[in-house]
């Protein structure tokens, strides 16, 4: 079935998948079996590290869904990464029960410290995984819904869009702040202990985090690359570059817009449920209007309209920002704006873009070179 | 309701344009136009600049709305309630002025997308190219004289290309009605010809309305023409008839 699948893919596409497939296999193996002592040993740092820019690479091939194919330029998608966030989070609260610094079995201690004694009707069901997984798609799902079901029927497109959504994040973000939102407030959630009993700070529990958000990648791109591939695809493309001549065919412009927003929301909140887990907090400052333009800025470095070029983006640009915020904290925000002008300057197809165009030299090169062979003979 | 079924005129034309008015701040684009047009008829419609041409394909697909009057198709649909995709799915296509194609998909991909099928996320997600759907672009490929453009993008094409991969993709989508804005802009005078030949062709089995400036297009054409002046119907007949009165005459050359 893999080789099929495979086979069924661009290069680019399968360029990817045996990348991440390798990198799910050989890190473990460096991780838990080559000893600590060995110059081999990845540390654990470095999975949850590498963990952490996968579940970005999933927010960002969620964007490019919507803005490369759909040209909805969403400057509001943290709001789902981080709804799918603090849907797991709250998971991972219940599961602390009676081992929290109030030891209270019942509610987690923000709650006590609030002097709350009944836990909130939105707590609800959360001490359950399956609801919980549940909640991650649904709850993202909905607000996307929601939004676009007004913002796409009111025909409300472009600049106005994307300021909404801006706004919409924002919103959020203010109202998660709220200690009477009952979802932790300033702090949010933290101090996680397991994940469906596992020891969150466990190595192997780190390594199958980083490998579930490897597979997941994998599949979201599988689901991306067929809803792009399908006649359902060209439609979307044709409504990025000409919509009202697609109303004019007789589509509805507004159901197609719907859905991959909504897709493109459930994989947003997926990637944070991921993310949760495995950076241990989720606090009001993910929804931050800037985390959503960071991811923007992913897309636009990676080559937006590839799926894979977000993903690229989303790793080139977190580990710059690794880098640069270890060595020089006081430049990265110089450099990251510098990229985002550079990129739009010098690359407007990004780097896979840039990749592209050096590759079509090289092929002209080559078949000037065989002409000239077959002309001397 | 009532008058309206009793209106022997509505009930058995395809369109029915009566008194329509529209204002674009406090300019009247259209003033009392009434127009009507029988099944499988081909009409020309000419006009000096701002007559109103455009806005009235505007008013039949849902682009503009009417501000007065009565638009009506095949005599039961009230076209005024009716959006695009309402419109279009009715069975009125059209083709613009300019060229608009999708620039970025293949030539095959365009027609893919205006072939009469289901229009719903759902099915376009999950459905497959039937056989004789996929025989069908071919067909209309030859017609259109673009298949060995089958698999380039739309976007590289000439403007006469374009124009012709429009008109391919009105004959995809099958409607009833087609129309028809200015099909030989920036062609040369044998693909004007082969145009007009192409739209007679099509005119045997559908209703075609024409938006045209080129005066020997609309003589080659051969049908009915109704002259627009300032938003409304200045003379109505054959080519002969109305470029010989004197309104028109004025009209065109001023006075």
């Amino acid at each position: 079935m893999m080789s099929q699948i495979l086979a069924s893919l661009d290069l680019r596409g399968r360029i990817f998948i045996i990348i991440l497939i390798a990198l799910s296999l050989i890190v473990p193996i460096f991780t838990l079996c080559v000893p600590e002592t060995s110059a081999l040993h990845i540390p654990v740092y470095v999975v949850a590290l590498l963990g952490k820019y996968l579940c970005y690479a999933l927010l960002a091939l969620a964007l490019d869904l919507v803005w490369g194919y759909c040209g909805i330029l969403s400057l509001g998608h943290s709001a789902f990464f981080a709804l799918g966030g603090y849907a797991m989070g709250m998971y991972l609260m219940r599961q602390i029960g009676s081992r929290g610094v109030y030891a209270n079995p019942d509610l987690p201690d923000f709650m006590v410290f609030l002097n709350w004694h009944d836990l909130p009707l939105t707590w609800w069901g959360f001490s359950s995984f399956i609801y919980t997984c549940a909640m991650i798609i649904i709850i993202p799902a909905l607000l996307a819904f929601a939004f676009g079901w007004f913002a796409f029927r009111s025909r409300v497109t472009g600049v106005y869009l994307s300021i909404i959504t801006q706004a919409m994040t924002y919103a959020l973000l203010l109202a998660f702040f709220r200690n009477d939102m009952g979802f932790g407030g300033n702090n949010g959630l933290t101090d996680f202990k397991d994940i469906l009993g596992f020891n969150i700070q466990a190595t192997s529990t780190r390594v199958v985090l980083m490998m579930i958000s490897s597979f997941l990648l994998i599949i979201a791109y599988l689901i991306a690359r067929f809803i792009t591939q399908s006649k359902l695809g060209k439609v979307v493309i044709a409504i990025r570059d000409a919509e009202s001549r697609v109303r004019f065919l007789g589509y509805r412009v507004e159901h197609y817009k719907l859905f991959i927003f909504v897709v493109s929301a459930m994989m947003a909140g997926i990637a944070g449920a991921l993310y949760v887990p495995q950076v241990g907090i989720i606090n009001p400052s993910e929804f931050a209007p800037a985390n959503s333009i960071e991811a923007v800025i992913w897309v636009a470095v990676g080559g937006r309209g590839t799926l894979v070029g977000g993903a690229l983006g989303a790793v080139l640009v977190n580990f710059g920002k690794t880098y640069f915020t270890g060595a020089l904290p006081e430049l990265w925000l110089f450099a990251l704006g510098l990229l985002f002008i550079g990129v739009t300057l010098f690359m407007p197809k990004g780097v896979l873009g840039v990749l592209d165009h050096i590759n079509h030299k090289w092929g002209d090169k080559i078949n000037l070179q065989k002409l000239r062979w077959s002309g001397e003979k | 309701m009532a008058h309206i079924s009793n209106n022997p005129t509505l009930t058995s034309s395809l369109l029915y344009l009566d008194g329509v008015s529209v204002s674009f701040d406090g300019y009247k684009a259209l003033r009392g136009l009434s127009l009507t047009l029988a099944p499988n008829e081909m009409r020309a419609i000419i006009g000096p600049n701002g007559a109103g041409k455009t806005t009235m394909m505007d008013i039949i697909t849902g682009k503009t709305r009417a501000d007065e009057g009565e638009v009506w198709f095949a005599g039961t649909h009230d076209l005024r309630l009716c959006d695009e995709a309402q419109i279009a799915n009715l069975g009125i296509g059209r083709k613009f002025q300019k060229p608009t194609v999708f620039e970025n998909q293949t030539v095959f991909d365009n027609l893919l997308l205006a072939l009469a099928a289901a229009r719903s996320p759902l099915k376009t997600l999950f459905g497959l190219l039937s056989r004789s759907q996929h025989a069908r672009i071919d067909e209309i490929l030859e017609i259109i004289k673009l298949t060995h453009r089958r698999d380039h993008i739309a976007g590289a094409l000439s403007h006469g290309q374009k124009q012709w991969l429009e008109i391919g993709m009105l004959l995809a989508q099958d409607p009833q009605l087609l129309l028809v804005d200015e099909p030989v802009a920036g062609m040369t005078d044998a693909e004007t010809a082969q145009t007009a030949d192409l739209l007679r062709d099509i005119a045997k089995d559908h209703s075609v309305v024409v938006v045209e400036h080129d005066m020997t297009f609309v003589r080659d054409l051969g049908v009915k023409v109704t002259v627009l002046h300032e938003g409304s119907v200045l003379a109505e007949g054959p080519l002969d008839v109305v470029s010989a009165d004197q309104r028109v005459i004025e009209v065109y050359l001023g006075r």
